[in-house]
């Protein structure tokens, strides 16, 4: 079969599969039946190469930042903001960007994947840079167990033709070899104890101490959301609207792997390029419901989570929680179990499937549960919504997020 | 004011999904009924408390099983005696495992376990992954979450705790999920196992406070929420 003529099968398919509401799925695996090299010839035209950016948390508010920092730039890229971070998820994104001549305009891919898929995607098209952001606990359903995860990423990293940016305070990627350079980036002393790692978040654990490891680009101090970075020696701040500490860590990350692709480029122009960057759908994304502010934050697994509750404090807010367990969302709720939500005080509303579950975890915490239970994400999200004149957090996994966002839109109070 | 001392071990290598929530519950369960409860994390090197009145080891991955492989063998006198005494105990998943006689990766690598419960278990080409409900007789109902490659076989005489109804279980084969001996339960079920199973949670406390001060008798405590969240997992796919 021509190329032309997949493609356009492709186009048709994922019409179709959109004006029946499906996603990226079906045009993703009819593509990889009818043409198999589809995704490595559309990408190997382009002039500045592809760049992935793999790990447990913060991909894609990473892929947000880089992309929009490369724009800054003049550049043209083509990314996969659909969501999908599956290799389906790349084809149905070219499918929607390239011409009926199989010819794709933009100058980079910087590309978002999962940690397995990142290692299909690796085998077909080989990466000029790769940026790995953590091994956290996250689906251990799917994945096993950390250390598999982290010999996941070390693949990735063995098939980058150019760079691999690497987050030194990772214990488990810190340590990987490559053939490809490697360029770091980090935390300054003061923000060390600020991320911890899973490992740590309940056990005794000693004083955790920076990384050796010189790096490129180290965030070094966040002030009221003003961001101060070390880069090559030499210290830029400026005000951020990206909220949270994990967020602006992202940001340093993408910093460094900007410089990466960009190496003459100004420091200077890229940390203002950051200033108006905002927070990716439901990754801390700020939204006005009946004339209140109500905060989402995708919640994945543990240290997330975590980071997300510290780095927010309770105040004067409601909260809500979500907890489903279908595929993507990971189906063991045992992971609740490593968050602390004694910072909460009370929580106003628990939903989702296993709502049950987070309300038996927030008794153990001795959290106030103000309302009942109610595992139906639409009367949930309602009634929450509804109910107080107070700003209002929403804590949600994958599917949950993607639920209420529709509920919110659907009742038109968005 | 009545105290129960919980040893917990290896807290930093084994507690690779949720574990931590086991000693909470105890914690609280005791709490909540005017009992002190102190927890001792136990790891490589420490020395171990005076009186331990009840034991709890979780699951960890294959790396961090290596690490404590030394210590936890070290101790083996005293958590034999302490288990042959009756004192309380629960190990999950990788701990159930090396509380047994070894465990033979499926690489061929024999892991010595410390044979406290006369069990073997035999890495598996694939994991055994997914919500699994059973039965006991003793403890009605248990519902949790396994995520395991070891396939675990009783000796002959050696006590399950309980009958699978839905999942894998200890090998996938012969319908037996984790074992029993004195006042330990060994059990593959992660979720974790004891707040959504107050029972068991129960019966450690009752098992301590009867060793510690003649009397075993627990105030009933309002388990709403426990049982829903039982029920809620029950009916959940695999």
């Amino acid at each position: 079969m021509t190329r032309k003529s997949s493609i356009a099968i492709g186009k048709f398919v994922r019409k179709v599969a959109r004006l029946r509401g499906g996603g990226s799925a079906l045009p993703g695996l009819v593509i990889e039946k009818i043409d198999r090299s589809f995704v490595r010839d559309c990408l190997g035209q382009l002039p500045k190469g592809v760049v992935v950016i793999s790990g447990t948390n913060g991909k894609t508010t990473t892929t947000k930042i880089v992309t929009e920092l490369l724009e800054s730039q003049g550049l043209k890229v083509f990314t996969n903001n659909t969501g999908s971070n599956f290799m389906r998820g790349v084809v149905a994104a070219l499918l929607e960007n390239i011409n009926l001549r199989g010819e794709l305009k933009a100058d980079i891919a910087v590309l978002e994947l999962d940690e397995a898929h990142a290692v299909k995607f690796v085998q077909a098209v080989q990466p000029k840079y790769s940026l790995l952001l953590n091994v956290m606990r996250d689906q251990l359903d799917r994945f096993g167990e950390i250390d598999h995860t982290a010999q996941l990423l070390s693949k990735v990293a063995d098939a980058t033709t150019e760079t691999v940016v690497i987050n030194r305070e990772d214990k488990r990627l810190a340590g990987l070899s490559t053939a490809a350079r490697q360029v770091y980036f980090g935390l300054g002393k003061e923000l060390i104890s600020e991320f911890p790692e899973d490992d740590e978040l309940l056990s005794r654990s000693t004083k955790k101490q920076p990384s050796s490891l010189s790096a490129d680009v180290v965030l070094s101090s966040i002030d009221d959301n003003v961001a101060e970075f070390l880069v090559d020696g030499k210290r830029y701040s400026t005000p951020l609207a990206l909220k949270g500490s994990y967020n602006i860590f992202n940001s340093a990350a993408a910093l460094a792997l900007v410089r990466q692709v960009l190496p003459s480029a100004m420091v200077q122009a890229l940390v203002d390029g950051l200033a108006s960057i905002e927070s990716a759908f439901g990754r801390g994304e700020s939204l006005t419901v009946n004339g209140q502010l109500l905060e989402l934050f995708l919640v994945k697994n543990p240290s997330g989570f975590q980071l997300a509750l510290n780095s927010f404090a309770a105040g004067e807010h409601d909260t809500m929680i979500a907890i489903n367990d279908n595929y993507a969302d990971g189906r063991d709720m045992s992971w609740l179990w490593n968050v602390s939500f004694i910072g909460l005080k009370s929580v106003q509303m628990v939903s989702g499937v296993r709502a049950a579950d987070m309300a038996l975890r927030l008794k153990y915490d001795c959290v106030e549960l103000v309302k009942v239970i109610e595992p139906n994400l639409s009367v949930a999200t309602h009634d929450f919504c509804t109910n107080s004149t107070r700003p209002k957090r929403i804590f949600a996994t994958y599917t949950a997020m993607l639920e209420i966002r529709k509920i919110l839109k659907g009742r038109k109070i968005l | 004011m009545k105290e129960l001392t919980i040893l917990h071990l290896y807290p930093h290598e084994m507690n690779l999904y949720g574990d931590h929530g086991n000693v909470l519950t105890l914690k609280r369960r005791c709490e909540w009924r005017g009992i002190k409860a102190n927890i001792v994390a136990y790891e490589p090197g420490d020395k171990l408390p005076k009186n331990i009145d009840i034991i709890f080891g979780g699951g960890g991955q294959d790396s961090g099983q290596s690490v404590i492989q030394d210590s936890l063998h070290q101790l083996a006198p005293t958590l034999k005696s302490l288990v042959s005494a009756g004192t309380p105990a629960l190990v999950i998943c990788g701990l159930y495992q090396l509380f047994g006689k070894f465990f033979k990766t499926f690489d061929g690598e024999t892991i010595p376990g410390i044979g406290i419960l006369n069990v073997e278990t035999i890495g598996g080409a694939e994991r055994l992954i997914g919500n699994i409900v059973c039965e006991s007789e003793e403890f009605g109902e248990i519902v949790g979450y396994e995520n395991h490659s070891g396939q675990t076989f009783l000796s002959k005489g050696v006590q399950p705790l309980a009958r699978v109804v839905r999942g894998a279980g200890n090998n996938g084969q012969d319908g037996f999920e984790g074992a029993r001996l004195n006042n330990l339960i060994g059990s593959y079920l992660h979720g974790p196992i004891l707040p959504k199973n107050p029972r068991l949670a129960d019966f450690l406390i009752s098992k301590a406070l009867e060793n510690k001060y003649g009397d075993g008798a627990l105030e009933p405590l309002s388990d709403a929420a426990e049982n829903l969240a039982h029920q809620s997992s029950a009916s959940r796919p695999r």
